[in-house]
C-alpha cells in the first residue's frame, strides 16, 4: 500500500519535474500583442484581409507587415483601434466609413438555395433548401461573404438599423484638424 | 540477429498495428488528409511509443514487478505516456510551429491514441528484454507511420478522384482503408512460410 502510493506520487513528481523543465528550456516566445490582435478582429475568418484567417491577419499586423486597414468587416472603427493599439497612424483615406452593417435577406428573391447558410463563417444563417432564409442579427458578423455567393441577389448588407435598445446620446462633433 | 530482425518486420508489417491489430484508428482516419501532416503524425508518435515503452519496461521490471504491482500497470504507463506527450508537443511547438498547427487536436490526442499503450501492454505480454522490446516498439510504430503515409497518399489522389456522391468523403475513405487493410493481409504468409 504505502509503496503503491508512494511510488505513484514519486512517478508523478519526477515526470512533473522533468516536463516543468522542459517547459522552460522548450518555451515559445510569443508576441503577447498577436492574441490581443486577434482578439480584436471580428473572428469570422472571412479570409477579406488576403490571410486565411484572423490569426494569420494578427500575426501579420503585428509584425507591422499589414495595413490597419485591412479589415473590411471591421471598418473604420476597428482600423482606428487597430492602429491606437500598435501606436501608429493609420492612413484612413481609403476606407469608406459606411458603419456597422448586417446582410439581410430580401424574402421575395430569395429562393431557398441553401448557398449563403455554407458559406457563412459564423452560423448566422438560418434556413432549410426551399425555405426562405434569414438572418441571425447577433451572429452576424457583416463580412459579406454570403453576398457574393447569393445566385439571385437576395442577399444585401444594410446598415444596422438604430433602435430603442441602440440608441445612444451622439458624440458631440469634433473638428477634425 | 535474425530473430530481432524477423520479430521487427512481424511487428512492422505482419502485425501492423493499424491494419492488423486495429489500434489507433483515430488518427489514422483524422489527419490523413494530408502526405505532410500524415508524416508528422508518425514521426511524434513514434518518437512517443517508442520513448515511452523504453520507461515502461524500466517501470514493468523494477518497480511493478519487483515489488509486486501488476494492479498498478495503467495507471503507471498512462502517466509515463502522457508526460512522454507532452514532451513530444513542448517540442514540436518549438521547432516546428506549422506543424504544430497542422496537427492541431490530434497531437496531445496521441494520449489517448491506443496504439501506444496497446503497443506497451503488449511488451508486457512478450515478457522481452529491454532491446528487444525497445525495437518492437520502434517496428510498430514504424509500421503505424509508414501506414499513415500510404493512406494519406491514397487520399490525395481520392480527393482528386470523381467518386459517387454516394460514397463520396468518409465512406470512400473507410472503403479505401479497408482494401488496404486486406493488402496487408498478404503478409501474414510471411509468418508461416
Amino acid at each position: 500500500m504505502l509503496i503503491a502510493v508512494g511510488s505513484l506520487a514519486v512517478m508523478g513528481l519526477a515526470l512533473g519535474g522533468v516536463l516543468g523543465v522542459a517547459a522552460r528550456y522548450l518555451a515559445v516566445e510569443e508576441n503577447p500583442i498577436e492574441a490581443e490582435l486577434q482578439a480584436m478582429l471580428p473572428g469570422s475568418q472571412c479570409g477579406q484581409c488576403g490571410f486565411v484567417g484572423c490569426a494569420q491577419a494578427a500575426v501579420a499586423l503585428a509584425k507591422h507587415e499589414a495595413p490597419v486597414t485591412l479589415c473590411p468587416p471591421g471598418g473604420k472603427a476597428l482600423a482606428v483601434a487597430l492602429a491606437a493599439k500598435l501606436g501608429i497612424k493609420a492612413d484612413l483615406s481609403g476606407v469608406a466609413d459606411t458603419g456597422p452593417q448586417l446582410a439581410t435577406v430580401a424574402e421575395e428573391i430569395c429562393t431557398g438555395c441553401c448557398r449563403c447558410l455554407k458559406v457563412c463563417p459564423t452560423d448566422a444563417i438560418i434556413g432549410a433548401a426551399k425555405q426562405i432564409h434569414n438572418v441571425i442579427r447577433e451572429a452576424c458578423t457583416g463580412c459579406g461573404a454570403c453576398v457574393e455567393r447569393c445566385p439571385t441577389e437576395a442577399m444585401t448588407m444594410v446598415p444596422v438599423p438604430i433602435t430603442l435598445q441602440h440608441w445612444v446620446w451622439p458624440k458631440p462633433v469634433v473638428a477634425v484638424a | 540477429m535474425k530473430d530481432f530482425a524477423l520479430m521487427m518486420i512481424g511487428a512492422a508489417l505482419v502485425n501492423n498495428v493499424i491494419l492488423a491489430r486495429f489500434l489507433g484508428l483515430c488518427s489514422f482516419m483524422g489527419v490523413t488528409t494530408r502526405i505532410d501532416t500524415a508524416a508528422g503524425m508518425g514521426l511524434a508518435t513514434t518518437f512517443v511509443i517508442t520513448v515511452s515503452s523504453m520507461a515502461d519496461w524500466a517501470v514493468q521490471h523494477y518497480l511493478l514487478d519487483a515489488y509486486g504491482l501488476g494492479y498498478l500497470r495503467t495507471v503507471t504507463f498512462i502517466l509515463v505516456i502522457a508526460s512522454a506527450v507532452q514532451f513530444t508537443e513542448l517540442t514540436i511547438r518549438k521547432v516546428s510551429p506549422s506543424l504544430f498547427q497542422m496537427l492541431g487536436i490530434y497531437l496531445p490526442l496521441i494520449t489517448t491514441n491506443c496504439a501506444v499503450l496497446g503497443v506497451a501492454l503488449l511488451l508486457v505480454e512478450g515478457h522481452m528484454s529491454f532491446i528487444g522490446s525497445t525495437l518492437f516498439a520502434f517496428a510498430s510504430s514504424l509500421g503505424y507511420s509508414l501506414v499513415m503515409v500510404i493512406f494519406a497518399g491514397l487520399r490525395e489522389r481520392l480527393a482528386l478522384a470523381q467518386v459517387p456522391r454516394l460514397f463520396a468523403g468518409p465512406p470512400i475513405a473507410f472503403i479505401v482503408a479497408s482494401l488496404l487493410a486486406m493488402a496487408f493481409m498478404g503478409f501474414s504468409g510471411i509468418s508461416t512460410g
